[in-house]
Order: structure tokens, then sequence, then C-alpha cells
């Protein structure tokens, strides 16, 4: 099946933000970091990792969703949320290998990134900023996209090691 | 209540009586203050007032205070304004570093935090949406910075996950925190965040320590705080990321090509406690630090496109595990040329290490050169130091570096910063306190910025930049005419937004207003925000006391060595002209209707509605 995703190389970012600012500004018309369906985690400086939704082609999202509020968008494969349905119970960040989805702060819906219909804006900015920390690939759905859903803390251990050599191994409690 | 870019409310906190609460300030207060560096010294004046010369600096009675503004975290480049009664120039510096803690603050519903008093035990305080809380640091006491962060960073965004599991992850929190330095109130240690950003003038790393405050965390999940006119703000938000971005040269750089080029093309750099201020030492040039340590060449803070940082880090040899950015070109120069070291690896390990005791890196290295040029000069010994302090000799800055942070030895007398310092030891040795002085590189108790003025070539400094700047020594706030400044560093750091993501003027400006529906130009800046701010700071920092008072003119003065002929380079033989800086501070006084002592006049008050300040006014004339 032919999807769209954002390839994430995680040592050109350099932790701006601005695409939770582009993605907030996008779906809640407003700069809000927290509610960005992509968000820059730095658990030690100089370490920044950019957390959004990965894809996987069982989408185990989808299937804990006891409401059925989930649904993959045929066209782009992103996950999309059904706000109505949507009964904010963390099923879906339980499920996610990597935490990925999280709960809107204010009305508690689920958030998960919906490549803005194919267009998404973060990766608009970081292309921008010259970056390319986040780029648009359009490309068969496969299975190593699941192994990039992983807790941004752990991503980011390794990252620093890359980053820092033997010094990375202790910089992340 | 019309929305303007503030979050509404600070976080008051005394932490004697263990006491924590929200406040608001008058509409009135903000519209002439703004926020950050302006708001800083109105709150001090009000909470302080005409007690301002008995208050010591370092004791519970002082306040330490965190600012945001109206743009923080909305303009590019977030920043985080922190003030207080200076320990160093017993006046108030707008002391700002980049840091997440910033919007991290906002989205938490808070444009600040006040502390007062002194907590009996090292505490933190945690500041989320439900408020502020204190809590135990005893545990972090004693901590490098590294340390501190890592430590906070998981023992936070554990607890917070787990206070709302449902919510699912959300981003480590901001913070801002004191290392040793700070802790054993070295006078003019900084306040540090992200490891290796420092609010360095001012020394309010020190009055945190002395309030037994080792950090402020926070951790906000609310949208930035809405604005006056957000189509507007969004379409300039774009246009400023489009100039940021276009400036080539400067993303880079940084400004980490600057420990070679400033020596080099300038002669403004400080050499060996700026015996000299031009080398030719091509080894510690830009490229040296880019090709052999930047692990990432565009490094950014909140919503910044500029990336003016670079994560530098050591993965060999004797140095191996140290990080910092560039470092900056303040800490290359400061920690490298000025102790007389070109080589990259030593610059970055002693930049790292003065970041994690909490030093200032530009601070602190300067009362660290000036020692050394003291043993040089055999007015410090072997037997005063317990070493020999060479310079170029990396192992015994290093040394240094920890003695002033744990106050031992001959670092007690040091941890007092230069212009203190150098008065104890002249007392120690039985000399002059001139004598002493000659070499003491500092402007009103503030360490000078890596910016000479005897070229007359730097880039930022000359004449009375320092001379006459309410904020001493602070290169991020020289003095150009008590005009042009008004609307760009003053601005800067009281809407406390980064001086270097630098935009033209009309933008910042359209932006200003877009935000705060304040009718805010250009020439309101310079002709009554600004001046009612820095006229506020002169008042206090000529207030001064308990321990030191700045004598109006003779201490608006550069350092006796700016005025000692350049000996090296192409601008050999130049020195700032004495008579110059004469005539053009009594028309900055002038400017700013001070008289000529530099004492605002009465009328001035009045125009500016700083009536409040002309009892201590008139005692000062």
């Amino acid at each position: 099946m032919s999807s769209i995703w954002i390839v994430r190389d995680y040592e050109n970012c350099s932790g701006c933000r601005r695409c939770e600012l582009a993605c907030s500004i996008h779906h809640e018309g407003w700069m809000w970091p927290e509610a960005s369906r992509i968000r820059v985690f730095m658990p030690f400086p100089g370490v920044e990792v950019p957390h959004l939704c990965a894809q996987c082609d069982d989408y185990p999202c989808v299937e804990s969703c006891p409401v059925d509020a989930l649904s993959v968008d045929s066209g782009t494969t992103a996950v999309i949320v059904d706000e109505e349905a949507c009964i904010g119970c963390g099923a879906c960040a339980k499920a996610c290998p990597g935490t990925v989805p999280h709960l809107h702060p204010r009305n508690r819906k689920a958030v998960i990134c919906d490549l803005c219909g194919g267009d998404p804006e973060c990766v608009k900015v970081c292309r921008e900023a010259g970056y390319n920390a986040l780029r648009l690939v359009h490309e068969e759905m496969n299975g190593h996209r699941k192994l990039f859903a992983r807790n941004p803390v752990d991503v980011a251990k390794d990252l620093a090691v890359k980053l820092f050599g033997e010094k990375g191994e202790e910089v992340i409690a | 209540m019309t929305p303007r870019g503030y979050a509404g409310k600070y976080l008051d906190v005394d932490l004697s009586r263990e006491k924590i609460g929200d406040i608001t300030l008058p509409e009135e207060t903000l519209e002439q203050y703004f926020g950050g560096r302006g708001l800083g010294a109105k709150i001090l004046w009000d909470r302080i007032g005409d007690r301002w010369s008995e208050v010591d600096p370092l004791g519970p009675e002082n306040v330490f205070i965190a600012l945001t503004g109206p743009m923080t975290g909305i303009y590019p480049g977030g920043r985080i304004c922190c003030t207080g009664k200076s320990p160093v120039s017993n006046g108030t510096v707008g002391s700002t570093a980049s840091t997440e803690f910033a919007h991290e603050l906002r989205t938490a519903g808070y444009d600040g935090v006040i502390v007062s008093g002194r907590a009996e035990e090292p505490v933190y305080l945690l500041v989320t949406e439900g408020g502020g809380e204190i809590r135990d640091a005893s545990h972090l006491w004693g901590t490098m910075g590294e340390e501190t962060l890592r430590t906070l960073n998981k023992e936070v965004s554990d607890e917070l996950f787990s206070r709302d599991p449902d919510m699912g992850l959300m981003k480590e929190p901001g913070m801002i925190y004191v290392g040793p330095a700070g802790e054993n109130m070295v006078r003019n240690a900084c306040v540090m965040t992200k490891l290796c950003h420092a609010a360095g003038y001012g020394g309010y790393g020190s009055v945190m320590g002395s309030k037994n405050l080792k950090a402020i965390v926070a951790k906000g999940r609310g949208p930035i705080p809405e604005v006056y006119a957000p189509e507007a703000v969004k379409l300039l938000w774009k246009r400023a990321h489009e100039h940021l971005i276009s400036r080539d040269s400067f993303r880079r750089q940084g400004t980490g090509y600057g420990g070679w080029s400033t020596g080099n093309f300038y002669s403004s750099e400080p050499i060996r406690n700026w015996q000299e201020e031009w080398h030719d030492e091509r080894s510690i040039g830009g490229p040296m630090f880019e090709t052999r340590f930047w692990v990432k060449k565009q490094w950014s803070d909140f919503n910044c496109t500029t990336g003016c940082m670079k994560v530098s880090c050591v993965k060999t040899g004797r140095w191996k595990g140290a990080i910092t950015d560039n470092p900056d070109y303040e800490l290359q120069s400061y920690c490298g040329t000025n102790f007389g070291i070109y080589n990259p690896e030593a610059n970055i390990h002693l930049s790292a290490l003065i970041d994690n005791l909490g030093h200032s890196g530009i601070g602190g290295a300067n009362t660290m050169g000036y020692a050394a040029e003291l043993y040089q000069r055999g007015i410090l010994t072997e037997e005063d130091l317990g070493f020999e302090l060479t310079w170029g000799d990396t192992e015994a800055f290093d040394r240094l570096a920890r003695l002033i942070a744990y106050r031992e030895g001959i670092g007690d007398v040091l941890a007092e910063g230069t212009y203190r310092a150098a008065l104890r030891i002249a007392e120690m040795k039985g000399l002059k306190p001139e004598e002493l002085l000659t070499y003491a590189v500092h402007v009103k108790g503030i360490e000078v910025g890596a910016h000479g003025t005897r070229s007359d070539e730097d880039f930022l400094a000359h004449d009375i930049g320092y001379a006459v700047n309410v904020q001493g020594g602070d290169h991020t706030s020289v003095v150009r005419d008590g005009y042009h400044e008004l609307s760009g560093s003053v601005f800067a750091d009281s809407a406390v937004i980064c001086n270097f993501a630098r935009t033209p003027q009309e933008l910042i400006f359209d932006f200003a207003k877009a935000v705060t529906g304040y009718p805010i130009t250009v020439e309101s800046w310079r002709r009554e925000t600004g001046p009612r701010i820095v006229t506020l700071q002169r008042a206090l920092l000529m207030l001064g006391g308990p321990d030191v008072t700045w004598e109006p003119v003779r201490d608006d003065e550069n350092p006796p060595r700016f005025y000692e002929p350049l000996p090296s380079g192409p601008f050999k033989g130049r020195t700032t002209d004495r008579e110059l800086v004469r005539r053009r501070r009594l028309v900055y006084f002038e400017t700013l209707g001070w008289d000529e002592r530099g004492i605002p006049t009465k009328e001035t008050l009045e125009k500016l509605d700083l009536s409040f300040l002309e009892k201590s006014m008139s005692w000062l004339r």
C-alpha cells in the first residue's frame, strides 16, 4: 500500500521547536507546544528527539481503542482521531510501543499526527530552515516504521552516545 | 481582559515563611515597564524602595526575580530575565539567558517568579498549572550542573507523569539552576540553564544560593499566552523567521568563529587579562572547533531558527567527555586567550567546567585571569595559591576554577569578584587599593565582556559603551548614545527576546504592537519607555550599598587598562580617548535628562512618571 511518511533524522534536529508551533497553529489556531502532534523532547541539552506517530503497519493504537474512535486514512495512512467518539481513556497511548499519542491538555481527546491531510506543516518549516530533520516521503508501507515508535528518552539515550561517544552513556538518567 | 501576550500572573514566594501564592500586577505598570529588565527594576523598587542602600544583596531581604516578557516564546528566541539587587554592582541588571524554562513558565500560566526570604534547608521550586511548590533539594545541593539537570529532568518528569498517566508523555520541564559557585555565593556566579546557557551578568547565581534555592523548574501544558492581534502575529512570526534564515554566515558560524577573528581583525579580545587584545593564533579559529568538535552544527533555543549555538564535545584525550556549546565567542576568549590558551580542546574543557560549576564564563574567568596577572607580577605567589598559575597552563586554571567555586584557600578571596578581590588582596599585601585596581578590568563591579574599546574597531564597544552603562561591564547592554540602544538591548531585555534573533527594528516593533496592542513604536521606546527603565536602573545603581557605593563621574569610567596603549597588532599604540569619554559622558547624561553627575533631575523623574525616586535622588544631588 502506498503511503506518506515523515522521515526523522534526529541528529539534524536543532531543537528549535518551530515544528511544534507550526503544527499547533494549524490544528489549534495558536502556538501550543504541548498540544502539538509533533513534540521535540530534550532529555539532555543537545540531544533533541522529534516525537511523532511512526505509522506502524499493524496500528496497535487503532486496535486498542475501546470506542473505535481511531481509523486509518486510506490516502495518507495517517491515524485519524474522531474527537466526538474519543472518551480520553488513554488506551492508545498505552498500546503504542513509543507512547506517542497523548491527550489534549484541555479537552482530553487523543492527539495523533494526521499528516495535515498530506502536506504536513512541520516538514515545511523544518525544510524552510534547512535542517531537514523531518522529510516527507511517498513510499510503500513497511515494517521498519514500527521500530521508530520508541519512548523518546530511550531514543535520546542512543542518540547521546552517537553525539558524545562514551560520555553519552551517562548523561541521561 | 484584553489579551496582551501576558499569562496574567506572577508566582510570589517567601522562602522564609514558606508562603507561596499568585499575584497580578496593574496593567499600567506592565505598559510602562513591559517585562524582564524594566519590570524587574520596578518590582524591586516596589519591594525595597527607600531601604535600597541598606539591603544586603546576599541577605534574605533581597529579592530574586525571574521574568519573561509579553513577546517571550512568541517572537523567535525565548529567554528568561533574572534580576534582583546585584551583589556585584549593588544596582540591578536584567540578566537574560535562552531557555525552554521561559515558555514552560508561561504555558503554566505565569509571567515570572518573585522569590524573597531564605529557606532553612536547600529547596527548589516546581511551577505547574496547579501553582508553585517548594520542594526539598538536599539531594541536589553540591551537584554540578550536569547532574542537577539529569536528576531533575528524571525526577520531575516521572512525577508529573504519575500524577496523570492517562495523559501520556509530556516533554521534560524547563529549569534554571545554580552550580556549586552559586551555592557558595561566589559573587559573580551565574544562573545556569541548559547545561551551558547562563544569565551571566549581575551575580544572580549567588543570590539564588544565598536563598538556599537550587533551582526553579517549570512545566506548562497550556497554550502560549494569547495576543492582541493573533493573525498579524502569525504573519510577522513567519517574516521574522525568514529574516533569521537568510542570515547564512551567522547561522553557520554563530559566535564560535570569534576566538580568532575578534583578536585578529579588530584587536579587541582579552588576552592574558587584557595585556594584549591582538593575536594571530589560528589554532583557535572557528574551523578548528567545527571540524573536530562540533557534533551538532545547528543548535537552537525555543522558537529560533538562527541556531547560533553549536554543540561541542571532546571525545578523546585528556579532556574527554567535555560538552558545551561552541564555545561561544565570550568563552572562547575569556576561557581561552584570556588564560593564554589557544587550544580548542582545553578551551572546551574549561568552558564546560566553568558552566558545570556555575561560574560566570565572563566574570569568573575575568577574576581568574586577574589572579594570573597578579601571579605574573609577583603580587600573588605560589604560597598564596598553592600552585603555579602560569599563562597557558590548563591544569592550573582548572584547579583555580574549583578553588573559587568552593571558596577554598585563595578561592575564598577571588570568589568576591575582581573588584572586591582586588581590595581584599591589597589589604592582605599591605598595598594601596589603586595598585591592585590598576589591573582589574571591571566597571562598577561588573567584569567587562570580551570586547575592548582601545582599538575602536570592535563591533560592539566604544568609548562610553561600558563607562556609563547602567549594567557596568555588560557587553550585551553597551551604551551607544542614550538613544539607539533603548530600542535595542533595553527593549530586547524587557520584552525578554533574544538580541541575536535580530530582524529589522520596524518588524520587531510591529510585532510588539501586535502582541500587546499597546501603541509601541521605536520612538516611544527611545524617548519614553527606554529612558524610564534606564533612569530607574541608574538611580538604583547610584544608591548602591551597603558594602559598595559608586561615586558619580569618577566611577563612570573605563578600567585603567583601557587607557594603556595597545602593545601589539595593527592598531598598536591606539588607546581609548579619555577626553572623548569625558565629553560623550556629559552628552549621554544630558540626553537622558540627568545632571552633570548623572543624577536624574526632578523634571526628568516627573516626565518619566518616576517621581517616587525624587526623595532618594534629591539626597544624591
